[in-house]
């Protein structure tokens, strides 16, 4: 109870102060169209439950929210284009396409890294450089470059997904790859251990904190890149195109019924890869935080 | 004749970036097989790197330096030694039992073989009971010990070691020195034992190598009188006191005592 009573209020907070945005920010429209309806002497608790109930509010009231969510999941079958489900499966799909292309690319440079003095000089700028372009840039080249020579659907979301998953990655493995100590490395040559030997029982154990850190960002921006490559093609679908096509329509709640489940997507995954990271600190056995 | 570490006019220079740094000059060292040679001297006098040299963890810059007969290079390659580090470096996500399998392991034995070995070398430092335990699980008199089982683990006829009891207290310290006797004794191995306390040094050795700093040397070589059989209270013999006076004047010689070492 003691952790739960601060999560609660919180929240109580959030809702609160949600609650009272919406009607700051719906109220100019809704003068609007009392006026316009000649509505006089509205109450303030009516006027408030009237700005909760816009059909395209500025800010729409968490109920409204929760509301479409509920239409747009439960309510619907799985098969519908209104489908959030439908729409989230598309985007879950290349997230986790292109964030197990990033995280092994990732790892894979940053071991050749490692292990080679002139990659690492030649190939780490190149590496951050690649980060500075921004995503909504390259984002609709590789989609629409890959789909005029028809490769269509996940592959290309999923590459935009791992061109920013792969980065964290390179940058923690390094870090972690290197983590060992002198006499660590040292004990290793007295053994005459071979390469291949110090890299698996010393450099790749040693790097595992830093790679369960790379990957729970590296799985967060994922799903932005998902989300940004999604609105190159808005055939393809995805949570992308319901943020799209709900801002072209300025239906308020469709985007913020999508970006919630976004956000829900990447807290589950942000936690999926948390439980692996436990699981494995259980069997290299760590030392309980 | 059985040398096992022979040094002749052996130098070595570091380059650094404001100039040369003499770590090692003009050392002459013959050890014989089964001995307990400690080398003793402030710190800079390059004890340590004169053992990382024999380890082939440093090049030497001049003179000659060989390991039962062969370079310290193919000595490391035929793992003739093993290496004990001030800390005990063992690793944080393999058991004890593991962490003295690691050697085993990457030479290649077998399973039975890897068992017998982590169980025979356990009961040789007194850590049976704590195979499953893990590193953090264990007070730092009882990792160095299994740093030390880890190196007896694979039979090397040579034991190096790097001030292995420096960062214990004095109590855990004069009951690893016994027991480090004791296993010497029990195993016949030629060891190597850098440490920067005299007593330390003169309760376990047959040879002591006095080293000074800048550039670091050999001032003096101490052969030892002391019976085998080496109870605690030796320290307070006549014969003890008087072989601690003659490495303490060979510090001294050397300059060594000059303000800045402990």
């Amino acid at each position: 109870m003691n952790r739960v009573l601060p999560i609660l209020t919180v929240l109580l907070a959030i809702l609160v102060i949600w609650y009272v945005g919406a009607i700051a920010m719906n109220a100019p429209w809704q003068n609007t169209l009392n006026s316009r309806a000649e509505l006089t002497d509205v109450s303030f608790t009516d006027f408030a439950l009237q700005t909760w109930a816009q059909d395209r509010p500025l800010l729409p009231a968490p109920h409204q929210v929760v509301g479409e969510i509920w239409n747009a999941t439960v309510a619907l079958e799985l098969t519908s284009k209104r489908s959030l489900a439908y729409h989230g499966w598309i985007t879950l799909s290349s997230t986790l396409l292109g964030f197990v292309l990033g995280t092994a690319l990732g790892a894979a440079l940053a071991v050749f890294i490692v292990h080679n003095e002139a990659a690492n000089r030649s190939l780490m700028p190149w590496i951050i450089a690649s980060q500075t372009i921004p995503i909504l840039a390259i984002a609709p080249m590789v989609v629409v470059g890959l789909g005029s020579i028809g490769v269509t659907g996940t592959v290309p979301r999923a590459l935009i997904s791992m061109y920013l998953s792969f980065f964290p990655v390179v940058v923690g493995m390094v870090k972690g790859l290197r983590s060992p100590e002198g006499i660590q490395l040292d004990l290793m040559r007295t053994y005459d251990a071979s390469p291949w030997q110090t890299f698996w029982k010393l450099r790749w154990p040693a790097a595992m904190p830093m790679l369960f850190a790379s990957m729970k960002v590296g799985i967060a921006i994922s799903l932005i890149g998902a989300v940004v490559s999604e609105l190159s093609n808005a055939a393809g679908g995805g949570l992308g195109v319901r943020l799209l096509t709900g801002s072209y329509n300025g239906q308020t709640i469709q985007i913020w019924a999508a970006l919630f489940i976004a956000a829900a997507l990447a807290a589950v995954l942000v936690m999926i890869v948390g439980f692996a990271e436990s699981a494995v600190n259980r069997r290299m056995g760590a030392r309980p935080a | 004749m059985s040398a096992v570490v022979s040094a002749q006019n052996l130098g070595l220079t570091f380059k650094t970036n404001d100039g040369d740094v003499v770590a090692l000059s003009d050392v002459n060292l013959t050890i014989e097989k089964g001995e307990f040679v400690s080398f003793i001297g402030p710190s800079g006098c390059g004890k340590t790197t004169f053992l990382r040299t024999i380890a082939d963890l440093e090049q030497p810059t001049s003179g000659t330096l060989t390991i039962n007969g062969q370079t310290p290079g193919d000595a490391r390659k035929d793992r003739a030694y093993g290496y004990v580090f001030q800390a005990p470096a063992l690793y944080p996500w393999r058991t004890i039992e593991k962490n003295i399998a690691l050697p085993l392991e990457i030479m290649g034995y077998s399973q039975s073989q890897q068992a017998e070995r982590i169980k025979r070398t356990m009961d040789l430092v007194n850590l049976s009971g704590f195979e499953k335990k893990y590193p953090w699980q264990l007070s730092g008199g009882m990792q160095q010990r299994a740093s030390i089982a880890r190196a007896l683990a694979f039979d090397a006829d040579l034991l190096l070691m790097d001030e292995p009891f420096g960062a214990l207290d004095e109590i855990v310290r004069d009951h690893l020195n016994s027991e480090l006797l004791k296993l010497w004794e029990a195993t016949k191995k030629t060891i190597c034992f850098v440490t920067h306390s005299i007593p330390e040094a003169v309760y376990l050795s047959t040879k002591i190598v006095v080293m000074s700093p800048r550039p670091g040397r050999v001032t003096d070589v101490i052969e030892s009188n002391l019976p085998r059989e080496r109870p605690l209270d030796i320290r307070e013999t006549p014969e003890f006191l008087a072989i601690a006076a003659r490495v303490r004047d060979g510090l001294r010689a050397g300059h060594s005592y000059d303000g800045d070492h402990v």
